[in-house]
């Protein structure tokens, strides 16, 4: 007699309830999407969808909305952080696992994990009492004597300084996401076999070449996995960035102006938003902003499936 | 065992079950502006203590307030903008004004202090446009004479958030400079020609407060409570008067109340010869055809009325005119809604 395993009655409610679990994420993901679309129907229909990303309006009284400056303020600042949380995360990453003596190696880690639970009310608080002081008087005025009168650069430096503007913002969300940048970047350099590395030194190789040439090659995919992450989370931050971004509809040249992005857009203006219209288009820009989130991870899913089959070739 | 802990669960989720409706019995539900939320709810703590009726107020935002009681979600809204009479007829709403406040524009200048600066509409209407830059602005200083206005940029702060404060404000510049009306307009959001923003009275409190020669407008209460230094300002009478409960009142008292359009009005530059030109009163919200309901939100109010204006005053608040009292309870019982 065949024993019956398969049809094991606690077996078949774990699948079920393991299913539902996972089938569930699918469901809730759809049902966002289809509530979005259906509340910002009326803006839709009245702004249509390439008109309302490339128009630069937002103004309540008029009822005339646009995307355009909440979409240039998340994709800026965003790109920014990340300008600056990698590079710090990769060498933090760096220095834990290669170069730090092993009693170094805890502490770090741990502040590290521990720079990511800080709730982002936290960071808006600290931004705007600490850092948006300290740009105003010290940072922003330093590179704007530095840069400022260069061309075409010099145009991102100007401005009165204030610290409350795109680049605390992105200093702010830099140090959101290095945590996570940094604590994927150390797993993966863990990753890379210490026989490898071992060889590599045995045949004379200095640490950076190390660094170089075996374990950033070996480790890639896991940190852009790990970039790709933060990204996720750059863009979607809102408290944070409200407090030091300044919240203006405008797209500007300089670093040093206010903007806006969408998050703080909704943030701000929803409970006050009193016309059908303005309601609408902040579902709207809730959706663009959905859109985007998963055009980017969509991007992101694509190179690192291509580049994770030329690895294994 | 495991009976035993689906048995403790069941157990505990019966128990709690009947605590949570024991209490629905003797509640006010109301929601709307964030401006009058501390007040209310001191009144609200009073007032449980007196009579023990529980008044939940929640702290939502004006359009909020509108959008509840218009579907008749809560047992009250709460409003900083008078609602106007065809709307609230379309709606079936009641309304009445609660409570007054007052924003002032705070600036913040080396050297200058509280209530030193004067400014007139014009001019707070060109600075807000973006028009008059400097603080040494020759319109600004023929108006100052006595103060010694520095040559550096203004730094404009306004509200980020949709803010019934910002609707009192923008509402006054538009009734007194043309310019801003045909510019920019008025709402509870507008596209600021000028200026960064703040979040909340306390976000455009702080960024004045930290940002050297900037001005901005709070409620009154935010400008206290910060010590910043307010402005005077030239009201219709031609006077320059600081912001204080007097001129406030005189404010209230001059403004034009009207029961026949539902307390429909703006309080802004108001006529009276030491009226403060930037007050507003905040609105309460009913829906007509609840009766029983509106005579239980009607008892708390007037309470608040009667008893109320001590806490008010302590929480930099206005509290009506003994006449508009009158007429609001006129008003009610017309509505056959007598306390």
């Amino acid at each position: 007699m065949a024993v019956p395993q398969k049809k094991d009655p606690l077996d078949r409610l774990f699948m079920i309830v393991t299913a539902t679990a996972a089938i569930s994420v699918i469901v809730i993901l759809t049902g966002i999407f289809v509530v979005l679309l259906s509340e910002s129907s009326l803006a839709i229909s009245r702004f249509g969808f390439f008109r309302f990303l490339a128009s630069t309006d937002w103004n309540p009284v008029t009822e005339s909305f646009g995307a355009a400056t909440a979409v240039f303020g998340t994709i800026v600042t965003t790109l920014i952080a990340l300008l600056i949380a990698v590079p710090t995360a990769v060498g933090i990453a760096v220095f834990v696992t290669e170069i730090a003596p092993d009693f170094l190696k805890g502490p770090i880690g741990i502040a590290i994990e521990l720079l990511a639970a800080i709730p982002s009310i936290i960071y808006g608080m600290w931004g705007l009492f600490t850092l948006a002081p300290l740009m105003a008087q010290h940072v922003e005025p330093f590179l704007q004597r530095t840069f400022g009168d260069l061309p075409i650069v010099g145009a991102l430096f100007q401005g009165t300084p204030m610290g409350i503007d795109i680049f605390s913002a992105s200093v702010i969300l830099s140090i959101m996401i290095i945590p996570f940048t940094a604590s994927i970047a150390r797993d993966s350099f863990n990753l890379t076999p210490a026989v490898v590395k071992e060889s590599a030194y045995g045949i004379g190789a200095t640490k950076w070449e190390v660094v170089k040439s075996v374990v950033l090659p070996y480790s890639k995919l896991g940190v852009f996995g790990g970039v790709v992450l933060s990204l996720g989370r750059a863009l979607g931050e809102t408290m944070a960035v409200a407090f030091v971004l300044g919240n203006n509809h405008v797209i500007t040249a300089s670093l040093f102006d206010a903007a806006s992005t969408i998050t703080v857009t909704l943030a701000n203006e929803f409970t006050e938003a009193d016309s059908d219209i303005y309601l609408s288009s902040l579902f709207y820009l809730a959706l663009v902003l959905f859109l985007l989130s998963f055009i980017i991870l969509a991007i992101a899913k694509f190179v690192l499936l291509r580049a994770e089959k030329r690895y294994s070739r | 065992m495991k009976i035993k802990i689906f048995g403790l669960v069941l157990a505990l989720l019966t128990a709690l079950v009947p605590l949570q409706t024991a209490d629905a019995a003797e509640t006010l539900n109301g929601a709307g502006a964030s401006f009058p939320y501390p007040l209310y709810s001191a009144w609200a703590y009073a007032y449980q203590k007196a009579t023990g009726v529980r008044v939940n107020y929640q702290s939502i935002g004006s359009g909020g307030g509108q959008r509840q009681i218009v579907e008749r979600t809560v047992d009250f809204g709460a409003s900083d903008d008078p609602v106007a009479p065809a709307q609230l007829k379309k709606d079936t709403l009641l309304q009445f004004p609660a409570v007054i406040g007052a924003i002032t524009p705070v600036v913040n200048l080396p050297g200058v202090k509280d209530g030193q600066l004067r400014l007139d509409a014009e001019a707070l209407c060109r600075i807000f446009l973006g028009e008059i830059k400097r603080w040494d602005d020759a319109r600004l200083t023929a108006m100052n004479p006595g103060l010694k206005l520095p040559g550096k940029e203004i730094t404009v702060i306004h509200r980020a958030d949709g803010s019934g404060t910002t609707a009192i404000f923008t509402h006054y510049l538009s009734e007194t400079c043309n310019a801003w009306k045909t510019k920019t307009g008025e709402g509870k959001a507008v596209q600021w020609p000028a200026g960064i923003g703040g979040k909340g009275n306390e976000g455009v409190a702080n960024y004045v407060k930290r940002t050297s020669h900037s001005i901005g407008y709070v409620e009154f209460a935010y400008a206290k409570q910060n010590k910043l230094a307010s402005v005077s300002l030239k009201n219709r009478a031609g006077n320059f008067v600081e912001p204080s409960f007097a001129s406030f009142e005189n404010a209230a008292e001059t403004a034009g109340f009207d029961a026949n359009k539902d307390f429909h009005a703006w309080l802004t530059n108001a006529p009276g010869k030491n009226a403060w030109p930037i007050a507003g009163a905040t609105f309460i919200l009913l829906a007509k055809e609840k009766i029983d309901v509106n005579k239980k939100t009607i008892q708390f109010f007037d309470w608040a009325f009667e008893q109320g204006d001590d806490t008010a005053r302590k929480l930099v608040y206005v509290p009506l005119p003994p006449a508009l009292k009158n007429k609001i309870r006129a008003y009610w019982k017309s509505k056959g809604l007598s306390p």
